[in-house]
């Protein structure tokens, strides 16, 4: 018998003629089971609350009032996956507003300037962080836990004044904004809608021809247009909702460029490749040449600029700098990254998961609070939720098998 | 008929569609010791799941009879009351604990919650002298080598009342002395009709101590005989396994052998830990293109530590020594650095140090090598599919897609995948560090193969193994390790077990000294 060993990779792929191996891609529920909660639950409370929960305006409050989580949920699903947990954002999110907006009212610093300075404070507190967990060695629990402590207590001690309000109206617009908008319903909205959708169904087209041309498997056209016939009308429905309140949220376009550039970032990146190959076997990461300290190093440094920027958006949202800010918003983003299909011991994860997972704390939050459900038993209820969805994973990973 | 304590008839177990067991069959008498052998991925651990009801009843198909009844054991709990024990390859004892609490694990001597000591540790001395070990009971577990652990499993079987001992590929991780010891309390233990069933790869064992060997081949049975200590009934086994007669273990190979490729002067490295330990002793070596270069060496003598120091000084500290690629002298502090130079390290442990379980096949074969298949750090994933394809045919990976996850591979098929991560990231020099360690007869001919062909491309392959007939059938030259220092070097015309045994227990010579 003799063995080849192909030493470099041609282009194209040699097939077996005759033999249609191709093994169609299997849907990956673990994703799709958290979307289809996301949909149960709008739908459950759409009914409980006799179709308020899906007023424009309760829509633009859901996305303004979760963009916080969402943004750090981002950066926590890739701490997660790399097998370690950020316990400092909350913070970090108190820290960097106060810095925003001392920069602002005190600093005499123009609005972008406090923004800037704002998300590199972050960025820097996440380097610190960084250094101790990737260079020092100290498990990330540890790190980020003195971090909870100390960099609240900076939040503190730069608001000894107590709030700093007064916000410059621009900045604040960052948090409670929207795009100019044009008639009633908004046009710039549908505009946007059918734009955005316009580029999904290309982009979506492009790849299946990519594989077609390399005979790479795919999925069926009848689920693939069903796929794309949902996200289509999906966004059509959020746009169409949005444009008879206030038009398009500004922060909606913030996210929806995180979202895109870290969902690419982990999905196509070598920085991302190299992030879940050490969540799934560190040691295996390092044997084969990753930059471990590195890669670590940059995790914390990324979750911190995502922070600033979640503080950000959370001060802009309040218009004003308090200390108390961000309190327990660690605890939600976790809780969305886990609830998106996060496994506990690492490796596993998806930034969209995360997005959803985070979405589905918020659609809860604002569906109880509409039925006026007493503040207590939101956290039960939200708690709950959280136990049984990373159950339901547990379970559905032993199904399968192992 | 004889008197058989377990009778498993037409089981068939399908994942998702896919057949694993396929209609096997196997009887086993009261009291004797029943082999199991069959190519990774055969079947056997499948089997041996479904027998201790890893696999719940119902999730199979098939009857199991044991001890004169049908049984349908819904978990491990349910088939160890009745007594069937499995130890598995990787053992499962907590290190932090004492001897005796492992052996009584979940089965404490307690009343009202409250453990009696006097007794726990009496009865462990006892079930310790039964298997032959002398060592406290008192000690933790860490304490001890993994032969002694082996020992400390089969005592803790003992304490369930075992009726059914299963032994997965109990000798893989052990010396011979431990294999030995091994092997013989087996056979002690049949004397107090105790049953075993002993899945191995290692056909000399088998010929020692099993009476019956039954055979899986692709998830079916295939024969079912006695054993007698010959070496026809180890071609038999053979033949069976492979479905084709094996005449020769090692491929052919005419040597092509060019200008030194690699070369290491006086290299040292220290322990870890213990940085006063000197591991590795002043070795120099030196491998050709086109050369295939044995290490031998027993346990512990430093093989793995030297390997791992040298690429990308993965393993030691105060590590000192020169190294030469082509004649030019290279660093390689980090593993990056080591890949960069040409150098590739596929590990001995492949679950631990090689591969990403939770990876697909895809990531793990392009995980060394990801910068040549990425343009300012994006992947190109279409051409990542097509390597990871093309290296599934090159090198025969059975799998039904490259999709896969890793974890879900045989032991074969693992060391293709981390073999295909290697030869991908194109190097030079390619330590190989036990490349067939629990690997079947049929694949380990294969993974033989593609050393060669490594080598026939002009490359320089080091090899270190425990088996010294892998080392004899495929090296060019043998170098010799004990203690971390080189004690011989062997061409293959002259190598024999014997001579490489010697060197490799020489005792220190000259003024080699403990730092």
């Amino acid at each position: 018998m003799t063995t080849t060993t192909p030493e470099t990779a041609r282009t194209t792929v040699p097939t077996e003629p005759g033999k249609p191996r191709r093994p169609r891609l299997r849907i990956d529920f673990r994703q799709y089971g958290i979307l289809a909660a996301l949909a149960v639950i709008i739908i459950l409370f759409q009914i409980l609350t006799e179709g308020r929960l899906l007023f424009p305006g309760n829509v633009n409050n859901l996305i303004q009032q979760n963009a916080y989580v969402l943004i750090l949920a981002i950066g926590m699903v890739i701490v997660i996956i790399a097998g370690h947990i950020d316990l400092s954002v909350g913070s970090i999110v108190a820290v960097v507003g106060a810095i925003a907006g001392l920069a602002m009212q005190q600093w005499g610093l123009p609005w972008w300037s406090a923004v800037l300075l704002a998300v590199l404070a972050g960025a820097l507190i996440g380097a610190w962080q960084g250094f101790w967990v990737a260079f020092v060695g100290i498990p990330a629990f540890i790190v980020t836990l003195a971090g909870m402590l100390v960099f609240r207590g900076f939040a503190l001690v730069l608001l000894t004044g107590g709030t700093i309000s007064g916000l410059p109206r621009e900045f604040n617009a960052i948090g409670s904004g929207a795009l100019p908008t044009v008639g009633m319903p908004d046009l710039v909205t549908l505009a946007i809608g059918a734009v955005v959708s316009i580029a999904l169904v290309a982009q979506q087209l492009r790849t299946r021809a990519t594989l077609r041309r390399l005979d790479l498997p795919r999925e069926r056209a009848v689920s693939f247009w069903i796929k794309i016939g949902i996200a289509v009308a999906a966004i059509m429905y959020l746009c169409y909702l949005l444009s008879y309140n206030r038009g398009t949220p500004i922060i909606l376009l913030i996210l929806a460029a995180l979202i895109l550039i870290y969902s690419f970032v982990l999905n196509r990146t070598v920085f991302g490749r190299h992030v879940y190959a050490m969540g799934g076997n560190l040691f295996a990461a390092q044997m084969s040449g990753v930059k471990t300290r590195w890669v670590n190093f940059m995790i914390f440094v990324n979750m911190g600029l995502l922070a600033g920027l979640a503080g950000v958006v959370s001060t802009a949202r309040a218009g004003s700098a308090v200390a108390s800010a961000g309190s327990s918003f660690e605890l939600d983003a976790i809780a969305a990254v886990f609830i998106g299909g996060a496994a506990v011991q690492g490796g596993v994860g998806t930034v969209v998961g995360a997005v959803i997972g985070g979405l589905v704390m918020g659609v809860l939050n604002q569906g109880l609070s509409i039925l006026s459900v007493d503040a207590a038993w939101q956290q039960v209820i939200k708690g709950l939720v959280l136990l049984l969805a990373v159950a339901f994973d547990v379970y559905s990973k032993r199904r399968s098998g192992r | 008929m004889t008197d058989s304590i377990l009778t498993m008839k037409g089981i068939v177990k399908d994942f998702n569609g896919v057949k694993a067991l396929n209609g096997v069959d196997i009887e086993v008498a009261r009291g004797e010791v029943h082999a199991i052998c069959g190519e990774n991925g055969a079947g056997k651990s499948t089997l041996m799941k479904v027998l201790s009801g890893v696999y719940p009843h119902g999730s199979f198909d098939g009857t199991i009879t044991f001890d004169g009844k049908d049984v349908a054991y819904r978990s491990i709990n349910d088939s160890e009351r009745d007594g069937i024990v499995i130890i598995h390859q990787e053992l499962a004892l907590s290190p932090y604990l004492s001897i005796a609490e492992n052996i009584f694990l979940g089965n404490e001597n307690a009343r009202a919650g409250v453990i009696d000591w006097n007794k726990t540790n009496l009865e462990a001395s006892r079930l310790l002298a039964r298997v032959g070990l002398d060592e406290n009971p008192a000690t933790k577990i860490l304490e001890l080598g993994v032969g002694k652990q082996q020992l400390v499993e089969i005592a803790k079987a003992l304490s369930k009342q075992v009726k059914l001992l299963i032994l997965d590929e109990p000798t893989a991780a052990l010396n011979d002395d431990d294999s030995a010891h091994l092997l013989d309390l087996i056979n002690h233990l049949r004397g107090q009709g105790i049953t075993s069933i002993i899945i191995s790869h290692k056909l000399k064992e088998i010929r020692r101590i099993a009476d019956t060997v039954t055979v899986i081949r692709d998830g079916s049975t295939i024969s079912s005989f006695p054993v007698e200590d010959t070496d026809d009934i180890e071609t038999r086994i053979i033949r069976d396994m492979v479905g084709r007669p094996l005449d020769r273990q090692f491929p052919d190979r005419t040597p092509q052998i060019g200008e030194e490729k690699f070369r290491v002067e006086h290299w040292n490295a220290y322990h870890p830990v213990d940085t006063t330990r000197k591991v590795v002793d002043d070795v120099s070596f030196s491998v050709k293109a086109g050369e295939i270069v044995g290490f031998a060496g027993l346990m512990g003598a430093g093989r793995t530590e030297l390997a791992m120091s040298i690429f990308g000084r993965s393993y030691g500290t105060h590590i000192t020594g020169r190294m030469f690629k082509d004649g030019q002298e290279i660093q390689a502090r980090t593993v990056d650095e080591a890949i960069k130079h040409g150098l590739a390290y596929a590990t001995e442990d492949r679950k631990r140090y090689g591969l990403n379980l939770i990876g697909s096949i895809t990531v793990n074969v392009s995980a060394a090598a990801l910068g040549k298949l990425a343009k300012l750090g994006i992947i190109d994933r279409h051409r990542e599919y097509a390597v990871a394809e093309e290296y599934r045919r090159a090198m025969n990976i059975r799998t039904s897609s490259v999709s896969a996850l890793t974890g879900r591979l045989s032991g074969g098929n693992q060391q293709k995948v981390v073999l295909s991560k290697w030869i991908y990231s194109g190097p030079d020099v390619l330590i190989l560090d036990e490349p067939t360690r629990g690997i079947d007869v049929g694949a380990k001919y294969e993974i033989y193969g593609i050393i060669n062909e490594l080598a026939a491309q002009g490359k320089a392959v080091i090899v270190i193994s425990s088996e010294l007939p892998e080392l004899i059938g495929l090296c060019d030259r043998i170098y010799t390790i004990a203690e971390g220092r080189l004690t011989g070097e062997v061409a293959r015309a002259d190598a024999s077990q014997e001579n490489l045994m010697r060197y490799m227990t020489a005792a220190r010579s000259e003024g080699a000294t403990k730092s």
